[in-house]
């Protein structure tokens, strides 16, 4: 019946295409994490008024955030290519697609961060501060615990749109799913490879969206 | 104790200088409760942040037990902020932690160890009264009880003061009362020293020994509660002293009893400490030929003792009234006249 209905689909290619998909997702959504949560705190604590209120670095951060943001994600890749070359020693596959997936989602995340800290009640981090608090306390203790449920839902946003960025680098030869489905189903016209890819895609999307909503409803207390 | 001297702060805003504090000094005992009071934006929170330096004086010292707290370097000044204690309006709880963690956490910022933490947050529970609560989250508190936790998290380090910044505001008035007591409890049996701050006198009278009236940065009028409330000298004290009997200061309500009538007189009697509890009224009326028509009063409780005025009129014989008004005036009880404006 299955066999029936998709001639084409190897089921080994899929799942080692499914494996690569959530390979450079799951990677790219830690690095995502790291490097975001260092841009959001850096952009929230040298905001006016704050921890470390700065103008200069304040702007610098914001422009450098606000520049990847507005480079379309199939440009970025292409511009990273010497980068990639340099860190990964190679531009194809898997491995090669990381750092544009994490510097084009890095700075999304970070603005999702951002806004996360700024609904933290500056009387908690006054209170804080009234207690003696160290700069990194308040950081780590306060800031960071306070605001985990939107941090975790902000992640579970950027996940998602990072599987579509996936397929997007699966075009120019990352593997994955979405290379399985331009290459070997729209190129050679075998529609039901596109399918079977697109069902396998939106279940993990399905799957990511779940997880992300269980965690924030477990860690949110308020 | 605290003594702060000509301590300003100034925000320059745009095209002006606001003084919220303005060349404020005072001196605070030990062990006493101090209250200051005063309308919003009087510049009363801005001035207990100052205490602790959450806002950074503008001018103006400090001093915390001979030790200059305007002076300190950064790590000095947080070292000293874990021995002085704060509370919030609005609470102000981490509500990722429950009631135990919020306890803590003052604890782990001063590197305190787990068991003697374990110790310590144990014994603040069951000071404030919140045993069975430890692990319930700020959320699944009343406003009273989140307080509670604010107080235990303020006293978790021995502090030496306790800065209260408008801490039953946000409360209704049972739960105002419960807060209170337990503050009072805190001061007779720590021996701490309570500064606090509000726009409600029914605050200071029931628990303050001392109270500073704040206005537009400056302190206008200071001394012990009972005296400033029989006694208040500046106009917007007398406006907070009426907050709590609106009848006493409202000659309006009297104007038809008081006539040229010379067997009768409006008087108006002043009763502190002691006096206030004694049966004067009916040792009038049975002494004199006398009637004592009791037109209006009240008696409030401070932490310095009661204090009370009524009003009555006196019906009979000119010299009667007078021998009357004499026996109450001896008996240590102030007895003032009162006419037609």
């Amino acid at each position: 019946m299955l066999e029936e209905l998709f001639p084409n689909v190897i089921m080994e290619n899929l799942w080692t295409a499914t494996y690569e998909t959530l390979y450079m997702t799951v990677i790219s959504v830690i690095g995502t994490f790291i490097l975001g949560i260092i841009l959001g705190l850096l952009l929230y604590l040298t905001d006016r008024g704050n921890l470390w209120s700065n103008r200069v670095i304040n702007g610098i951060t914001a422009t450098v955030v606000n520049v990847f943001r507005a480079i379309p994600f199939i440009i970025l890749i292409l511009l990273l290519i010497p980068f990639t070359d340099f860190l990964m020693d190679t531009i194809r596959g898997p491995k090669a697609a990381l750092p544009a997936l994490i510097i084009g989602s890095a700075p999304f995340y970070a603005r999702l961060v951002e806004i996360a800290l700024k609904e933290v009640d500056k009387g908690v981090i006054e209170a804080a501060k009234s207690m003696g608090a160290k700069t990194h306390t308040i950081i780590f203790k306060v800031l960071l615990q306070e605001s985990k449920p939107a941090l975790v839902g902000g992640l579970t946003v950027t996940a998602i749109a990072l599987i579509g960025y996936t397929a997007i680098a699966g075009v120019i030869g990352a593997g994955g799913l979405g290379d399985l489905a331009y290459m070997h189903g729209f190129q050679r016209r075998n529609n039901d490879v596109v399918f079977a890819c697109t069902v396998f895609i939106v279940a993990i999307v399905f799957i990511f969206q779940w997880a992300g909503d269980f965690v924030s409803k477990r860690i949110d207390k308020r | 104790m605290i003594s702060i001297k000509k301590l300003s702060k100034h925000f320059q805003m745009k095209d002006q200088t606001v003084h919220a504090v303005d060349d404020v000094s005072l001196e605070i005992e030990k062990g006493e409760i101090f209250g200051v009071i005063g309308y919003s934006g009087a510049g009363k929170s801005t001035f207990v942040r100052l205490l602790n330096r959450l806002e950074e004086p503008t001018s103006g010292e400090i001093t915390l037990d001979q030790q200059s707290l305007t002076q300190l370097g950064k790590n000095d000044l947080r070292k000293k902020r874990q021995k002085i204690g704060m509370i919030f309006q609005h609470f102000n709880l981490l509500w990722s932690r429950t009631v135990y963690e919020n306890i803590a956490f003052p604890l782990e910022i001063a590197g305190l160890d787990k068991q003697s933490s374990k110790e310590k947050v144990d014994e603040l529970i069951e000071l404030v009264g919140l045993k069975g609560r430890e692990n319930s989250y700020p959320s699944q508190l009343s406003g009273g009880q989140k307080q509670r936790v604010g107080i235990a998290r303020a006293l978790a380090n021995d502090p030496e003061v306790l800065l209260c910044d408008e801490a039953t505001s946000a409360l209704d008035p049972e739960t105002t009362d419960d807060i209170l007591d337990l503050l009072v409890s805190i001061n007779k049996k720590l021996k701490l020293t309570i500064i606090l701050i509000t726009h409600e006198m029914h605050v200071i009278q029931k628990i303050c020994h001392r109270v500073a009236v704040m206005e537009q940065g400056k302190v206008v009028e200071v001394g012990d509660v009972l005296e400033v409330f029989i006694n208040p000298k500046e106009k917007t004290t007398k406006r907070f002293v009426q907050q709590l009997s609106p009848l006493e200061h409202d000659p309006e309500r009297l104007k038809d009893f008081i006539t040229e009538d010379e067997s009768k007189e409006v008087v108006k009697l002043h009763f502190v400490g002691g006096t206030a509890r004694r049966s004067l009224i009916s040792e009038v009326a049975k002494q004199f030929d006398v009637y004592v028509n009791i037109l209006q009063g009240s008696i409030s409780q401070t932490q310095e003792g009661s204090y009370g005025t009524l009003f009555v009129e006196l019906d009979g014989e000119r010299k009667v009234i007078e021998a009357s008004m004499n026996y109450i005036r001896n008996s240590g009880v102030e007895v003032e006249v009162v006419t037609n404006a």
